[in-house]
């Protein structure tokens, strides 16, 4: 019997794991995704008209609107309020341009105690760095392949 | 009429996003350079703008608008100046975006103290 135990190899251990391990609440986690995204939309489709309330185009709107948002967003992790909705909301929280200024607040703040360059400056890049090196890049392959089929871009 | 489809599209949007987060063993990180990216190839493929185009911040407010923006900005830029605006203007059109995302990073990171 003793044998039997000490032959479980480390794949049994985590089928074992597996199979007790709380199953997640993805249909709930869904439900509050998509409120908590939505709610987040029309705060920004509420900021974004108000700026065409002073004679913007909705594209010319976007980009100030993009501005507010993260300034919010960025303010509402300093006082650690956008953290609790990102532990309700879960995408929908982090998904948002808001929740790109929480991922970049948040281990900057995190990792003050490391100093000013290697804390602040570097833990800002730290979620950032890759979503702006793989977007950019992104951008630019599509942006390429666009220019050598249709010659515009 | 815009705000209700403002926040049916963001909110499916980021209910997509929870999906992935749930359904793969990816940390959130992943998704959202997913999405990044996949807004930058619908942008291209012509299909996001639609989607802005009636969805307004709905489409623009979450990660993939960040793509769109992108690949929108080097459409315009390749018109005006050409094969060098293929490296101009992702940035150039989300310049605003990431400049404020910095500033208020550093600002908020400076002045605040994380909660325990």
């Amino acid at each position: 019997m003793a044998n039997q135990e000490a032959s479980k190899t480390a794949r049994d251990y985590q089928e074992l794991v597996k199979t007790k391990r709380p199953g997640k609440p993805v249909l709930k986690n869904l439900i509050y995704a998509f409120l908590v995204g939505g709610a987040i939309s029309v705060v920004g489709q509420g900021i974004q008209c108000g700026f065409m309330q002073y004679g913007m185009s909705a594209k010319e709107a976007t980009s100030p609107t993009t501005v507010v948002l993260i300034g919010l967003g960025a303010l509402f992790t300093g006082f650690g309020w956008y953290d609790q909705l990102v532990t309700r909301g879960g995408m929908g929280g982090t998904l948002p341009i808001t929740g790109f200024a929480n991922a970049m607040v948040a281990p900057a703040m995190e990792f003050r105690s490391e100093g000013l360059i290697l804390g602040v400056g570097a833990k800002l890049f730290t979620v950032a760095g890759p979503v702006l090196v793989y977007g950019l890049s992104a951008a630019f392959v599509v942006g390429l392949i666009r220019f050598l089929i249709t010659g515009v871009a | 009429m815009m705000f209700f489809w403002a926040f049916l599209v963001g909110g499916l949007i980021c209910m997509l996003a929870q999906l992935t987060l749930d359904l793969f063993a990816v940390t959130p990180a992943h998704v959202l350079v997913l999405f990044v990216v996949l807004g930058a190839v619908f942008g291209g493929v012509g299909l996001y703008g639609k989607l802005v185009s009636f969805a307004g911040a709905g489409a623009t407010v979450p990660l993939p608008g960040f793509g769109y923006t992108m690949v929108s900005g080097i459409g315009e830029a390749v018109k005006e100046k050409g094969v060098l605006g293929l490296l101009t203007g992702g940035l150039t059109a989300a310049a605003g975006g990431i400049k404020a995302a910095v500033l208020f990073g550093l600002l908020a990171a400076l002045l605040f103290k994380p909660k325990a």
